[in-house]
């Protein structure tokens, strides 16, 4: 299977990554070659199998609904690109 | 005393032969003069590694001394540790400090363990040569125009070159295996869920597996009795009690049944590597071990849905990289789209945006079931190859790798040949099996390393035979001239 330049641009965009121009193609090129590889599980048959999200069969452990952590804030704030009054800031959004 | 295995260390430290303080800066000195020729290490931590020491020696003087007091190990520099850089091999990372430490860094911590450093590797884990790293390429001390394997390459080139007598690793494809295999280390990959991942940086969360690399086998078992514990704080984390693993080494491996697949030594196998893993079954089979011909039919599939379901997990798990709470923000963002869009763009290296947008791709609308669906399926099929041959084996064995280690450049622009590298290493991911390689034989003056496949939670059983393999040879001992 190959991959259209287009499509690209749409997973770029998803993926809140920016392509250039010049690299494009090559881009392209070889994500249609990892394409090609996955496009190898095709010949699988996998009918009446399930999909198995986990390495083998356990449940998800729960914990308890009550508050086990203490406030961290500024020592995570401490490591943030920016913050003002114990929020952390971003640009503007809205105009 | 860098020629020293762990085991050896710990009764060192024990008769007094050495403080931790002397052994701590002997490393300490020894990373200093060499680690420019490998770019293993990429932060080293001297003070407080020293402090750490003297209070070793303390409580070794009290007589209170826990297992592996005062033994200078690396942690790779994926694991979070408290007021250290941990940058993930990455610019995303680079200037993120963590406010708190790894689990595995704890239980190191608790057991006594000075960390001298953090080691370098593939950016975010991704890679098979430790090449995309934002902080250059590690050597591997065997061929230094060659790779050492990847991702955990530095912390297998700085076991190799007498860095540290240990290091904590991580394998999502084979990232312990392989580069325990190309630099001539031992390396364990434990079943999934065995180790804590708390605080180590996701890249495939049902993939992802931490565990240990040293010399020898003896020395994993002493690594992996304090890496291995139940936690609360990791939803996977297994609740099982943590046998000692270096209690059943010494046990005879007399009628032991190993499994030898077929499609291991099938095409693609380097003739060199094939007959030192096979002189190395022939050994086994000398100490009374019983070789079984079995057959994991569903092999060949086993990489292809790996760069769907990593991916997949990858672009999902890297989703949380956006320069707002923590790591790299783009300079002068004109709007939060164009913060997100370049931050990523920048602070990401080529080989991670490339598996973030095949994740994308796989899991977005109209192709989840011919791709992520389809790779989970492959995935229960892969895992049934391995629960039919354990039925009549109780371990696995084969090559590590294809080849011994190859010369930087050599896989060239094609992605795809730098993920066959890791065609026998990434079923027991997929299948969440313990998996390890000790170093078998050279070809032309590189390692080569045998594979060792356990059922689940079975590693005791896998250092038993790999620490009687490394009784009857000697290739665990072998040291790069420069760095003996």
């Amino acid at each position: 299977m190959t991959i259209e330049r287009k499509e690209i641009e749409k997973l770029a965009t998803l993926s809140r990554l920016a392509i250039d121009e010049k690299t494009i193609a090559d881009v392209t090129g070889r994500l249609s070659s990892v394409l090609a590889l996955v496009d190898q599980l095709q010949s699988a048959n996998t009918e009446s199998l399930q999909e198995i999200s986990r390495p083998f069969h356990t449940s998800q452990r729960l914990r308890d609904d009550q508050v086990d952590e203490t406030d961290q804030r500024d020592a995570f704030q401490a490591i943030a690109p920016q913050t003002h009054n114990g929020l952390f800031t971003v640009p503007k959004m809205i105009e | 005393m860098h020629n020293y295995t762990i085991a050896k260390l710990i009764k060192g430290l024990q008769n007094k032969e050495f403080s931790s303080v002397e052994l701590t800066q002997h490393f300490l000195d020894r990373i200093s003069q060499l680690n420019d020729d490998y770019n293993a290490v990429i932060t080293v931590t001297s003070e407080q590694a020293l402090s750490a020491a003297a209070l070793a020696d303390q409580r070794l003087a009290n007589g209170d001394a826990p297992a592996m007091c005062g033994v200078p190990i690396l942690h790779k520099d994926i694991f979070c540790t408290n007021g250290v850089r941990t940058s993930c091999g990455s610019k995303m990372l680079d200037n993120f400090v963590p406010p708190y430490d790894a689990t595995v860094v704890e239980n190191f911590a608790r057991d006594g363990a000075v960390m001298l450093g953090k080691t370098n590797m593939d950016e975010f884990a991704m890679g098979s040569s430790n090449e995309t790293s934002f902080y250059g390429p590690v050597k591997n001390p065997w061929a230094t125009d060659s790779v050492p394997g990847g991702s955990s390459g530095g912390s297998a080139a700085a076991i190799a070159a007498r860095l540290a007598p240990g290091a904590t690793a991580t394998d999502t494809g084979g990232s312990i295996r392989q580069p325990a295999a190309l630099c001539g280390i031992s390396g364990l990959k434990p079943t999934y869920g065995r180790v804590s991942r708390w605080g180590m940086i996701a890249f495939a969360s049902s993939l992802d597996q931490a565990g240990p690399m040293a010399r020898t086998a003896e020395d994993c078992a002493i690594m992996l009795n304090c890496m291995a514990s139940f936690d609360e704080k990791d939803s996977t984390s297994v609740n099982q009690s943590v046998p000692d693993y270096t209690a059943s080494l010494g046990n005879s491996i007399k009628g032991l049944k190993i499994g030898i697949p077929k499609e291991y030594f099938s095409e693609g196998l380097d003739r060199g590597t094939e007959i030192a893993v096979r002189k190395a079954l022939a050994d086994l089979e000398a100490q009374g071990a019983q070789l079984v011909k079995i057959s994991l039919p569903n092999s060949h599939l086993s990489v292809p849905a790996y760069y769907v379901i990593a991916p997949a997990e990858a672009s999902a798990n890297l989703s949380r990289f956006d320069g707002v709470k923590y790591g790299y923000r783009c300079e002068n963002p004109k709007d939060l789209q164009d913060m997100y869009c370049r931050s990523r763009t920048e602070g990401f290296g080529e080989e991670v945006q490339r598996r973030i947008l095949i994740g994308t791709y796989c899991l977005s609308a109209g192709y989840y079931d011919a791709y992520y669906g389809k790779a989970q399926q492959v995935r229960q099929l892969i895992q049934q190859d391995f629960s039919d041959a354990f039925k009549s084996v109780d371990l696995i064995m084969g090559p590590t790798c294809p080849s011994p280690a190859f010369k930087f450049g050599a896989k060239g622009d094609d992605p795809v040949a730098m993920y066959l590298e890791d065609i026998y290493t990434i079923a027991t991911n997929l299948a969440g099996l313990p998996g390890m390689s000790v170093p078998c034989g050279m070809v032309e003056e590189k390692p080569v390393g045998l594979q060792i496949i356990g059922n689940y939670f079975d590693e005791a059983r896998m250092l038993n035979v790999a620490h009687q393999f490394q009784q009857i040879t000697n290739w665990h001992n072998q040291a790069p001239e420069a760095v003996q």
